[in-house]
């Protein structure tokens, strides 16, 4: 069963990310990649994550994502409206190279994975612990464990923020 | 918790009732909103359908349907198509999460929450449905090819984005007093005490404040409805729409409405809480405590409803950057003042020993020190312009 | 009902390293092939994306919250990133009306 449910997330997310990858029209690839980012929240709830599964829709589809699809409306080329129509299209160059990254990388990915074992590994070295309720045992951490780098993170937010508002404004 | 056929059957029946009294609730606010306005303007109002004109939604419903489904030639169809439908999904996500009721014994010891499901990230559920909510609007605008449609979608998106931002940080408040996401357990840690006297609005009144005004917006609602602003926008992201998908979208923002009434009253007016809910548990037995209990919170979250549409006929719509200036300038600050109010309020009754109504007199002398603050920073921005127009 | 562990448990920690491996190399192939910027910011979401699940499920599989923290903050720098990369490509385009990164070779030489 919860195979089932498994694997359809995960040809959800790697089917929505190939059309990310494939399709011509911009805002295509961002709705599709709006499926992937719910499939990977799907993902995150069954590995018992689910504070990340929320954060992930608020943070990615809620945040990132609108800004995605404003950066593609303010972009918006003129010279590819053709017939009236209001696609974005654009295209894909070097395929033969990227694929064979690609393939490369996947390559050494599997190699690396395949000396992993990580089965045996799930077996004996993980510990069977219950697994509590995430969003307290994250809060914790990020208040003890973790204090600096959160810090660090709000600057650095707030640094990108102050640096986005500068470079958008208009410069007299 | 065993999951038994007799819990899963009446868990079914509930989600179905659930549904239903939404889309219930939310087709006879169309008729509301009529009866209010026209009481407002002191006019007479729908009466021609069945008495009083019961019948009104029915008729609305019809018309939508029969009327012609059109579609722009050079629009994108499949998304054209898609995302009324998704707007409506996203409007009837949220209530899953909402405790419409406490425990009903089914007999044989089982019990059944009135509620969807309760997860530990309860609220944060809430947030993420409303966030994928703006989505709705604006692929919908962008798929009609019109730069109108395209115009209002920007501004809704815009808008809900800056909105929600205002509206986590009064939510913050809540999180620090009740010390859960789940809201079941903000539900309960509200009903113990004195009655409806522990309800977080005697806390948390700027939050209250701020979270209503987010919660407009979110919707929508005038005065901030300037996504579909008929004075600029002709109809706004809907302008291409007709028959049920343009229905689709008016219902949803009915939806969102009582939706966001149930939200509010769970956060803020003690939920399903109801004055002498132990007396009557203790008279008539816990499942009539807990169907009251329903009752209450419908009741509550209606009137948050006749707020929306009070409002909706008072108060005439701001500009653009009136409402920009609004959310960023003036909320966002405000709640994040409320936040560190929040925090004192919980701190001075613990370390200074002080009875628990300590922290309620503290939270609302927040109120005075905010207004002070306001006066003195208004005075001296005033005083700044007036001396910059001198020279 | 099952403890939720023992069924979270049920899939092998396999799957989750190749699914994740298969949404890494779509972004790397994204990255590489795509003509236009913000496509190329959304296959850099994607391999971000693939490593935090992958974290986020060694570190539940461990029963240790340190990878879901981890998790946090990647997504919190993600967020920075895609704030100033974006200011970046709508200044790009107000200079030279085009976001095609073939364009935008000025700094090659």
């Amino acid at each position: 069963m919860i195979q089932l449910v498994f694997i359809a997330f995960a040809l959800l997310s790697v089917v929505s990310a190939l059309v990310v990858l494939l399709t011509n029209n911009v805002l295509y690839a961002a709705f599709s990649l709006l499926v992937t980012f719910l499939g990977m929240a799907g993902l995150y709830v069954i590995v018992g994550a689910d504070f990340l599964g929320v954060a992930q829709i608020l943070v990615y589809i809620g945040g990132i994502l609108v800004l995605l699809i404003f950066g593609v409306m303010l972009t918006n080329q003129k010279g590819t409206k053709s017939q009236g129509r209001n696609d974005i299209l654009t295209e894909n160059t070097n395929r033969v190279i990227g694929l064979v990254v690609a393939a490369g990388m996947f390559g050494l990915l599997y190699f690396v994975f395949s000396k992993g074992h990580f089965a045996e590994v799930q077996a004996s070295l993980f510990t069977d612990t219950p697994l509590k309720a995430t969003t307290q045992t994250i809060g914790l951490q990020l208040m003890t464990d973790f204090v600096l780098p959160f810090e660090v993170s709000g600057v650095l937010l707030m640094a990108a923020l102050l640096g986005a508002a500068y470079l958008s404004t208009k410069q007299k | 918790m065993e999951i038994t056929s007799t819990l899963f059957a009446a868990k079914a029946i509930y989600i179905g009732l659930i549904f239903a009294i939404t889309l219930g609730v939310a087709a006879y606010s169309t008729y509301g909103e009529r009866i209010v306005a026209a009481w407002m303007q002191d006019r007479v109002g729908p009466d021609r359908a069945g008495p009083f004109g019961i019948f009104q939604p029915l008729a609305d419903a019809v018309k939508m349907f029969m009327k012609e489904d059109f579609i722009p030639a050079n629009s994108s169809k499949w998304l054209f198509i898609a995302w009324p439908c998704l707007s409506m999904l996203t409007a009837l996500l949220t209530s899953a999460v909402v405790p419409f009721g406490d425990k009903l014994d089914l007999g044989g010891g089982i019990e059944m929450d009135l509620q969807g499901i309760d997860v530990n990230i309860g609220i944060l559920w809430v947030f993420g449905i409303v966030s994928l909510g703006v989505y709705g609007i604006l692929v919908g605008g962008w798929a009609s090819n019109n730069k109108y449609s395209l115009l209002g979608a920007i501004r809704a998106a815009s808008q809900n984005i800056s909105y929600e931002l205002a509206m986590g940080l009064s939510i913050i408040a809540i999180l620090m007093m009740t010390g859960s996401l789940s809201t079941k357990v903000i539900v309960e840690t509200q009903q113990n005490g004195a009655g409806f006297l522990s309800w977080n609005i005697w806390s948390q009144p700027i939050g209250f404040v701020i979270f209503i005004v987010c919660a407009f917006a979110e919707c929508n609602r005038t005065p901030f409805d300037l996504p579909e602003c008929e004075t600029e926008l002709i109809g706004g992201y809907h302008t291409e729409y007709s028959s049920m998908k343009l229905g689709f979208y008016l219902f949803s923002e009915y939806i969102n409405m009582f939706v966001s009434g149930a939200v509010m009253a769970t956060l803020y007016f003690g939920g399903y809480d109801y004055p002498f809910n132990e007396v009557v548990e203790a008279q008539f037995g816990q499942n009539i405590a807990a169907l009251v209990g329903v009752g209450a919170l419908m009741g509550k979250a209606l009137f948050f409803v006749f707020v929306f549409m009070w409002v909706r006929w008072t108060l005439p719509r701001f500009r653009y950057d009136q409402l920009m200036n609004l959310g960023w300038t003036g909320l966002i600050p405000i709640s994040m003042f409320n936040v560190v109010w929040t925090g004192l309020s919980i701190l001075i009754p613990t370390t200074f020993n002080l009875p628990a109504w300590a922290s309620i007199v503290v939270s609302w002398s927040g109120i005075g020190v905010l207004l002070i603050g306001l006066i003195i920073y208004h005075g001296a921005t005033s005083k700044k312009k007036t001396v910059a127009l001198a020279h | 009902m099952q403890q939720l562990p023992d069924v979270i448990r049920q899939i092998p920690l396999n799957n989750y390293v190749w699914f994740s491996a298969a949404l890494f190399c779509i972004g790397i192939i994204g990255v590489l092939t795509r003509r236009n910027a913000i496509i190329i910011f959304m296959s850099i979401e994607l391999m971000l994306n693939a490593v935090n699940l992958l974290l986020a499920a060694f570190s539940s599989y461990k029963a240790d919250p340190a990878g879901q923290v981890f998790v946090f903050f990647i997504m919190a720098v993600a967020a920075a990133e895609v704030a100033v990369g974006l200011a970046i490509i709508v200044m790009i385009y107000r200079n030279i009306q085009s976001i095609d990164v073939g364009i935008l070779n000025k700094l090659k030489w």
